[in-house]
């Protein structure tokens, strides 16, 4: 029993930093209708961006998340500006091509001016007591600014002004330019947001975890199937996708090998898409 | 012998009743007009006898089968063919290849290079020879109205599904367009069933009209019953003068 | 005459292939003959997969599952169970048709992005599964004994038939491909690629279609897995189902023309040419990647419809022979 709850805990806490990785996928989706390819390799420069922020220039790991997340909103105005804009209306392969030449730019850059060999941010709080486990204090902190950030996300979108043009972008577009709302900057805006939480993303899991260039795509392809899970398009539900997927993860290995987990994870994915497309949380079609 | 019987059919979307218990028969070789004012449920109706939607009540007996829940293709297949209130074109194939689409795949059933005679045939018809090669895409919307016509015909149906193909054109080419489906009638045999908008036109074209009023039957009856029907004139026709200027053609 | 030129594009592309494939014969060189193989193979493979995506409209993320699928069943075949070369491409062939069978089933009512969505989780999946699979070697996979080679004459001979395995398949690919964009089945795919539900009230069955078209699009696929493992001598997870090849087999439709038979050849051959160039190149050896993706960005901004498509576009008198 004991050995059980740790394992929950312990990926219910990763569940969180999964879920706003999840949730920077399924924005954008959700405002403008494109799967980002390029989400995994920012998630990477989320990384790299706290690494050198951290052993370069001293700065505190979680004021370098903070830093890291601003760089990231900017970075993805421009990404989106680039090479999104463009075909924004153009068939969906278009949009999945053009964000997965972005991935291959950065991959491209980063693996030759960092290699593919793993860093490791020098980091180390200590561990805490969480129930009746013991947990590293940086995962437990990972998991609190991950609730906070997802918390302000959805006071953000549901209250703000720009929040509610994002809302009203995501229902229906061309209604919102009617009524006089900039969409090109909204959407830009929104893909920032978007690559904004798959950096704090990055940056948090690089607080506990060692990482190459490459790791991102293996978050990726967890973002996928938790956007499947929460719903496409419903970032408050990626919160609860990437808490199922982390008490999968907590849990799988307790039953069969830990190699397990990701075919349970992809058969889930699919069946999902094909039964409920929408999501678990989503309403129905 | 009746080609068509619908029977008691009723659709909902959500908590919206789109149709209720419509129900009536369509002998073969007739134009059938059926009018009604905005978001009666007409091309509700077409949607439901062409396999698009099923009903949630009724059935739909087609050349002595009943269709109810079989899809779109199967009703192809057994010979109805409709055009689209708004236009479908295959944009990125020719005309001759939209045309082709509907020889090869519907009740025609042609081969290839049959379809092919078939589309050149049909394209002379209805006046798009020129155009043969062009990107369906290219057209304007007269003649993406034609070519929607046109891939009907060359299925070769048993029953054709009219959707407003008058709406938008103008005044010569509304004519132009009614003594085509006056001809598909006359020359080809095909029963039809029109959805349109242009009055004058339905009532100069059709054998018999059916009036939609939300989703409701209200009226059946030749153009000129329908034209002194007063319920039809309340619902929808407004003007108590409109059956004689309708009449006259005007 | 005149079935000549509606024939240019099969010609044409037949020739590319009899060129390609002749090259290293004649020049008996070994390494042109290597390099031809991976151009030959990437040719099949995007010809392949533009079955689906090119005429039918889907995209598939994860068309890599059919390659390595048809690798893990060839090898095993050979390795483990002493199959013949030709049975066990054959049944790489099938099992691939197997597999784009019964998924494709369920996972072709899903459209656009959902659809590309599903066929990436089905790469991964698989893959995931073969690699806790024991009879296939798990994570570690599996190697052929060399005396193997010797049935075909030693390794030598061997390298030397799966080239010839591999010129054969590229061909059976064009004249499949061609086949379908010029047949009645191929039309109503055109048809479904363009809007499916107007095709299905036209009478087009979409679902037989599709999944037909996903299956003809898998199978060959699944072929060039076992015999490229067969000369590989080595297969495992990784190698057999990279993400990555899947989404190259995309790039070199788009570069040559989607929907097209032409472009796909096109397509592979300027991509490999391309990169043989970047990895020997001193600038840019170590940013290959980079202008690769750099390269893509401006092919899908500017030109989507690929090289082939542009010319179509521009000149409507080419349209009718040059497909």
């Amino acid at each position: 029993m004991d050995a059980i709850l740790r394992s929950l805990i312990d990926g219910l806490l990763l569940g969180f930093v999964y879920g706003i990785a999840a949730m920077g996928l399924t924005l954008i989706w959700g405002v403008m209708n494109v799967i980002n390819l390029s989400h995994g390799s920012l998630i990477s420069l989320g990384m790299f961006s706290l690494y050198f922020l951290f052993t370069g220039l001293g700065i505190h790991p979680y004021l370098a998340v903070v830093i890291t997340a601003i760089l990231g909103l900017l970075l993805g105005i421009v990404i989106y500006a680039i090479a999104v804009h463009r075909i924004i209306n153009a068939p969906h392969l278009s949009t999945l091509l053009a964000t997965y030449s972005v991935n291959m730019i950065i991959l491209g850059i980063g693996t030759a001016i960092l290699s593919t060999s793993p860093y490791n941010v020098p980091f180390d709080l200590g561990s805490i007591k969480v129930a009746t486990s013991v947990v590293p204090t940086t995962r437990l902190i990972a998991a609190i600014v991950a609730m906070l950030v997802a918390g302000g996300l959805y006071l953000f979108l549901q209250y703000s002004r720009l929040g509610r043009y994002i809302r009203a972008v995501t229902d229906n577009r061309e209604a919102a330019e009617i009524v006089g709302i900039p969409s090109a900057q909204i959407l830009a805006f929104s893909f920032g947001l978007g690559t904004m939480l798959a950096a704090i993303s990055g940056g948090l899991i690089a607080t506990f975890f060692p990482f190459t260039i490459l790791a991102g795509g293996a978050y990726e392809l967890k973002s996928f199937v938790i956007g499947v899970l929460g719903g496409l398009g419903n970032p408050v539900g990626s919160l609860f996708g990437g808490l199922i997927l982390g008490a999968i993860e907590g849990l799988v290995p307790l039953a069969m090998p830990t190699t397990w987990t990701p075919v349970l994870e992809f058969v889930l994915f699919v069946l999902i898409l094909l039964v409920r497309p929408t999501g678990l949380f989503g309403g129905s079609e | 012998m009746m080609l068509l019987q619908v029977q008691g059919v009723t659709k909902r979307f959500g908590g919206l009743q789109a149709l209720t218990q419509v129900t009536f028969d369509l002998p073969e070789g007739q134009i059938l007009g059926l009018i009604g004012p905005n978001g009666a449920g007409k091309t509700t109706l077409f949607n439901v006898i062409d396999g698009v939607y099923t009903p949630n009540e009724g059935r739909i007996i087609f050349r002595g089968k009943d269709v109810t829940g079989k899809k779109p293709y199967h009703l192809a297949k057994m010979g109805l063919a409709r055009t689209h209130q708004i236009v479908r074109p295959l944009n990125e194939l020719t005309v001759r290849e939209n045309v082709m689409v509907g020889a090869c795949f519907g009740h025609a059933n042609a081969p290839l290079n049959n379809a092919g005679r078939i589309a050149d045939e049909v394209m002379e018809f209805v006046g798009l020879s020129p155009k043969a090669e062009m990107l369906a895409g290219s057209l304007n919307v007269a003649q993406k109205k034609r070519l929607e016509m046109a891939r009907a015909l060359a299925a070769r149906p048993k029953l054709l599904l009219l959707d407003e193909v008058l709406a938008g054109l103008n005044p010569s080419e509304i004519a132009n367009m009614v003594e085509i489906v006056k001809a598909i009638r006359d020359e080809r045999g095909i029963t039809i069933i029109m959805i349109e908008h242009v009055m004058s036109a339905i009532m100069n074209v059709s054998d018999r009209i059916l009036v939609l009023d939300f989703g409701k039957l209200i009226a059946e009856g030749t153009p000129e019953e329908i034209a002194n029907n007063p319920k039809v004139i309340e619902a929808y026709l407004g003007d108590p003068k409109l059956a004689e200027r309708l009449m006259s053609g005007e | 005459m005149k079935s000549l030129r509606q024939h240019t594009s099969l010609w044409l592309s037949l020739g590319v292939i009899v060129v390609m494939g002749a090259w290293p014969i004649i020049t008996g060189n070994a390494l042109s003959r290597e390099t031809m193989f991976t151009v030959l193979r990437s040719v099949a493979l995007a010809s392949s997969l533009n079955i689906l995506l090119g005429y039918t409209g889907y995209v598939s993320f994860g068309h890599v599952v059919f390659f390595g699928l048809g690798g893990y069943v060839g090898f095993y075949l050979i390795a483990v169970q002493g199959w013949s070369l030709w049975a066990a491409l054959l049944a790489g062939g099938v099992a691939a048709g197997l597999l784009a069978y019964l998924v494709g089933a369920a996972i072709l009512r899903l459209r656009g992005a959902y659809f590309a969505l599903a066929t990436i989780g089905i790469n991964e999946a698989v893959r995931a599964f073969i690699n806790n699979f024991d009879p296939f070697g798990g994570p570690t996979g599996m190697t052929l004994n060399f005396k193997i080679y010797k049935l075909y004459g030693g390794p030598g001979a061997a390298l030397q038939l799966a080239f010839y395995v591999m010129i054969g398949l590229t061909l059976a690919v064009v004249l499949l491909s061609y086949w379908v964009r010029t047949s009645k089945f191929g039309l109503g795919l055109l048809a479904i690629r363009e809007d499916e539900d107007a095709a299905e009230v036209m009478g087009v069955t979409a679902p037989a279609a599709k999944t037909w078209a996903f299956v003809l699009s898998a199978v060959i696929p699944g072929m060039i897995g076992a015999i490229f493992f067969f000369k590989n001598g080595t297969i495992e997870p990784g190698l057999a189902f990279p993400l990555h090849t899947s989404i190259e087999m995309i790039v070199m439709i788009m570069l040559g023309g989607q929907g097209t038979v032409l472009g796909p050849i096109l397509g592979a051959a300027g991509y490999e040419a391309l990169r043989d160039y970047l990895l020997v190149s001193p600038v840019f050896k170590n940013i290959q990647l980079a202008i690769s993706g750099i390269l893509l960005l401006i092919i899908v901004l500017f030109i989507p419809r690929g090289a082939v498509g542009w010319v179509r576009q521009r000149y409507a008198k080419v349209r009718r022979w040059l497909i």
